[in-house]
């Protein structure tokens, strides 16, 4: 048995091992190599390469912002969004306070009070930007999927601490009715296969 | 009772006689699951949850009384099906609205519910409508409550209002196929649960009780809340700071629940008070009563200045009350010594006084009795204090010892209390004669007295006289000898001689409480002197109740006189200069919950109490250390607080302040007591003048000072509270305006207001509103005075 796999103990096995090419020893193997590539194309290759990419049309990787703007990955993780409920329109947020706990900069605060009707409602909700690391923590925790990360990337701000307000993250009521709002599929969102975990509760009615 | 061995889980346990295995289990960090038992309070079996197996058999480790050599086991694999079989069941219908609720985090549902590893559900019945109610500054949910009948049993057994039941829930019936497919117990439970609900008791709408608010304390669920409090925080946004009670002299452990004011204001605020409801029950006034804080922008240096110019130049004399602590009282004695100043502190004054003439009877400097005696006894008296509202806490130890200890109990106070009168079976409550304390002392000397020295043996038996009487009729008629006791007829009782008996039956523990009406009497002197024989003569341990939070504290630490000087420095009292924590005064000062300091509580004990908020002003400390004193902070006086006294030299941070989980006090030290020379000699019995009109001097429930009024949830405008009764006599409504005229002509108009918390004809007024001036209708400090009350139209 071949004690190689254990040898190398810093590949895994599937790796070809390459040991590169055996180096000149003599006068007469160095001016060989010399030779060879002195006069093999490669250089040419690669000038041609550019050259065609060069005049090619409609394959540049660069787009013009702020006038163009790359659509981010759905799990990317940006600016905060507050959302609405699907059918109401109401806010999802019902005050619990997990994200103010778990967010570990510390950066999310909330206020809450009761409502005329009874229930608890959010007076205001705020997440300091200057200090938020994007963590993805408070909608991975949070029970509604109502607060969650946007594609919105653009966070420069005139200073350092930069306020996010309810207003400001709350799904606004045109874009809502417009039907633009949309689900989060990144951390916190309910998986493919969540259907499986429940497990059937007996009624009696 | 007798020491015992206990085997729990393997683990040798000592324990007394007839103690509950769970409490054996609690003190010895056995863990047995429990919703529904509450130490200090009867069993009442509604959980089952605490279910072990005693000597191979079935047992409730709540009410389960330890044998010496008793096998316990706490778990095994049918217990654990049983045990989550209940959790299961209780968590049928339970809303899923853990996320607003507001003992998420602290709940026991919770807590048990993972506990178990309850992760699927098998059982079900339909639920009905729950609508929740207020009641007044509590909340209750039905729809949350799991029916543990804790606040039920707390009431009862350690409030002693009874305010609540089990009333009839009204839904469907359990269906039999379910006792097939359900443990036994989780069944049982399942049953009594289904067909009971938390009402009150009197079938109001809303709460008729003292609102201390325990039961909301010791509901393991988000069912009783504040009112206030719900849906303001989270109970893991809160920081818990240990403190004791600043309103009154039980100074029971409390935490303040601090967290951030709001998103605009980040600095702390006090969102509620919560307490250790296991081992020590707080009154309404500390619950609710805890915003009293003084806030100041920053340190007002002129204003400063000025007062530490009048204290160099003018003050002669320091005024104050006795809600500070014992540092600032010795830093106020440090101030006596050093410049001579004049310490006038009426009320700690009355009571070092009062205690002085007790032990140059009783021997002893202190009284032997605390909380723990009286809750421990099982005959108790109550003397001279209007207990329900005067000090609280008294009452529940009160209570307590009648309804835990099969306890019986006298209770002499001129005003009718009902809430008193609730307390049991037993207690018999004597409504007797203003100025009768006297006679009352007597006939407890005479009643319980042992080897009294002669002197007073003669006095009373002068009280006795034989007269003759037949019992029977027709031919079985005897003539027998009856002793009548005069000492009935001066307190103004005429059934007591055939009660008493029945009462004292099988009783071997007795305490004594007594009350602020004392020490302001105009026979104080000898009142003491008769408590002081009591203390040494009978088996009772007398309780002498501390008037304000640290009464005691300051009697022990400074040198009182009575007069005023030319110009007086008042601290929390109004004077020429001020100093004032209620903000009002020419300087600020820190109020007690932004205060770290030691309080002497009624239990003999020297209590830490932590700043819950900040003070961004001068403290008293800062004034000290301009007039010739170095210390940094307040508290590193604490340790030289005088050892002459009974303290101990102990630092402030070395002080702890918890209960064991077998519930001992392990909070500060207590004060060692000495023993002095006495004397026997007593004075008779003086003539009190009858008061026609009387009226006492007391605040109404949940208020003890103008600190508690200043809080959100109980301020409130004075009024003359009165009876129904004394209303209907008078002709007057609950609201109508009164004229009451004192002696020396002193007048003042109020409101009348109605207080279903008192009977009989003796209306109060209060001192906690400091605009009404209460104090000029009594000038010489006693709770009584004669006064005539007119209706204004």
């Amino acid at each position: 048995m071949s004690l190689e796999q254990f040898t190398k103990r810093d590949v895994s096995p599937e790796y070809i091992f390459y040991e590169g090419e055996t180096k000149p020893k003599t006068g007469w193997e160095f001016f060989k190599r010399g030779f060879s590539r002195a006069i093999k194309g490669e250089l040419f290759v690669g000038l041609w390469i550019v050259l065609r990419e060069m005049f090619a049309k409609g394959n540049t990787h660069t787009v013009s912002y702020p006038q163009e703007k790359i659509a981010m990955a759905p799990r990317y993780r940006a600016i905060h969004k507050l959302l609405r409920l699907q059918e109401s329109g109401s806010e999802r947020c019902i005050g619990c306070g997990l994200c103010e706990k778990i967010c570990i900069s510390n950066c999310i605060r909330i206020d809450t009070k009761i409502d005329k009707n009874s229930r608890k409602e959010i007076s205001q909700y705020t997440i300091n930007f200057g200090r938020c690391i994007f963590c993805g923590y408070c909608a991975e925790v949070c029970p509604e999927l109502a607060i969650v990360h946007s594609g919105d990337y653009e966070n420069a701000s005139e200073q350092r601490a930069h306020y996010g307000l309810r207003e400001d993250m709350l799904t606004p009521l045109d874009e809502f009715k417009a039907k633009k709002q949309q689900e989060f599929p990144g951390f916190g969102a309910i998986s493919d296969d969540a259907d499986s975990f429940v497990k059937k509760t007996p009624l009696a009615y | 009772m007798s020491d015992i061995l206990v085997n729990i889980d393997g683990i040798e346990c000592k324990a007394k006689e007839g103690e509950f295995v769970l409490n054996i289990a609690r003190a010895n960090d056995i863990f047995i699951p429990a919703l529904c038992y509450l130490s200090n309070c009867s069993p009442t079996l509604a959980c089952r949850l605490c279910l072990v197996e005693v000597d191979g058999k079935r047992a409730y480790s709540c009410n389960a009384k330890a044998k010496d050599g008793m096998n316990v086991i706490t778990k095994n694999e049918e217990i654990e099906t049983e045990r989550r079989a209940i959790m299961e069941i209780y968590d049928v219908n339970h809303p899923l609205e853990c996320g607003v609720c507001d003992q998420s985090g602290e709940c026991e549902l919770q807590n048990y519910t993972m506990e178990m590893g309850v992760n699927s559900q098998s059982h079900c019945i339909a639920d009905m409508p729950r609508p929740a109610t207020d009641w007044g500054k509590i909340h209750y949910d039905p729809s949350l409550c799991i029916v543990c009948e804790r606040c039920v049993t707390v009431c009862k057994d350690m409030i002693g209002e009874s305010a609540l039941k089990t009333v009839k829930r009204g839904g469907p019936d359990l269906d039999k196929e379910w006792k097939e497919k359900t443990p036994k117990d989780a069944y049982a439970m399942w049953n009594k649960l289904q067909k009971s609900i938390i009402g009150v008791a009197s079938g109001a709408d809303t709460l008729d009780c003292t609102m201390c608010g325990e039961c909301s304390s010791v509901c393991p669920v988000g069912a009783l809340v504040s009112s206030d409090f719900q849906y303001k925080s989270n109970a893991w946004e809160l920081k818990k700071i240990p403190a004791a009670n600043p309103h009154s002299s039980d100074c029971s452990l409390i935490y303040y629940d601090v967290r951030h004011d709001s998103i605009s204001n980040s600095n702390d605020k006090i969102f509620r008070v919560s307490n250790d409801y296991s081992f020590s029950p707080i009154h309404g006034g500390t619950r609710y009563g805890y915003d009293f804080e003084n806030v100041v922008d920053s340190k007002d240096e002129e204003a400063f200045e000025k007062v530490v110019e009048a204290m160099k130049t003018k003050v002669d004399t320091i005024e104050f009350d006795s809600f500070i602590t014992n540092e600032e009282a010795l830093i106020l004695q440090n101030l006596k010594d050093k410049h001579g100043y004049n310490l006038v502190n009426n009320d700690a004054y009355m009571y070092k006084k009062f205690l002085e003439n007790f032990s140059s009877t009783s021997g002893t400097n202190l009284y032997s009795g605390d909380l723990k005696t009286v809750q421990a006894s099982n005959f108790v008296i109550s003397v001279g204090t209007a207990i329900k509202t005067d000090s609280p806490n008294s009452g529940y130890a009160f209570n307590n010892a009648l309804s835990m200890n099969k306890g019986a109990g006298l209770y002499f106070h001129p005003v009718i209390d009902p809430i008193v009168d609730g307390y049991s079976k037993n207690l018999l409550s004597v409504n007797h004669k203003v100025g009768a304390e006297e006679a009352v002392l007597y006939l407890i000397l005479d009643l319980f007295g042992k080897n009294l020295p002669v002197e007073t043996a003669d006095y009373i038996k002068a009280f006795h006289t034989t007269c003759k009487q037949t019992v029977g009729e027709g031919e079985d008629a005897k003539e027998i000898e009856v002793d009548e006791n005069s000492l009935f007829e001066m307190i103004g009782v005429t059934d007591f001689s055939e009660k008493l008996p029945k009462l004292l039956a099988k009783k071997d523990t007795f305490s004594l409480i007594a009350g602020e009406d004392l020490y302001n009497h105009p026979k104080s002197k000898n009142l003491a002197k008769l408590l002081g024989l009591i203390e040494k003569y009978t088996d009772f341990s007398v309780l002498i109740i501390p008037s304000q939070t640290n009464t005691l504290g300051v009697s022990l630490i400074c040198d009182l006189s009575k007069n005023r000087g030319e110009f007086t420095l008042g601290y929390n009292v109004k004077a020429d200069v001020t100093l004032s924590a209620l903000g009002k005064g020419d300087l600020d000062m820190p109020a007690l919950n932004q205060q770290e300091g030691t309080f002497t509580s009624m239990n003999k004990r020297v209590v830490p109490t932590n700043a819950a908020l900040s003070f961004n002003g001068y403290c008293l400390n800062d004034i000290a250390n301009e007039l010739g004193f170095d210390a940094e902070l307040t508290i590193d006086y604490t340790e030289e607080l005088p050892s002459t006294k009974g303290f101990k030299r102990v630092a402030f941070d070395d002080l702890s302040n918890e209960f064991t989980r077998a519930g001992e006090e392990n909070r500060g030290y207590l004060i060692s007591s000495k023993i002095l020379t006495c004397k026997d000699a007593v004075d008779e019995i003086s003539e009190s003048k009858d008061m026609s009109n009387p009226i006492y001097l007391a605040n109404p429930v949940q208020q003890f000072s103008a600190f508690t009024n200043r809080a959100h949830q109980l301020c409130q405008a004075g009024s003359l509270y009165a009876s129904s009764e004394f209303l209907e006599k008078r002709e007057l409504k609950s609201g109508d305006m009164v004229i009451i005229e004192g002696s020396d002509s002193v007048k003042l108009t109020l409101r009348v207001e109605l207080d279903l918390m008192i009977n009989g004809d003796i209306p109060y007024l209060p001192t906690f509103d400091t605009k009404l001036h209460a104090k000029q209708f009594f000038p010489d400090g006693y709770r009584f005075a004669e006064v005539s009350i007119k209706g204004v139209k």
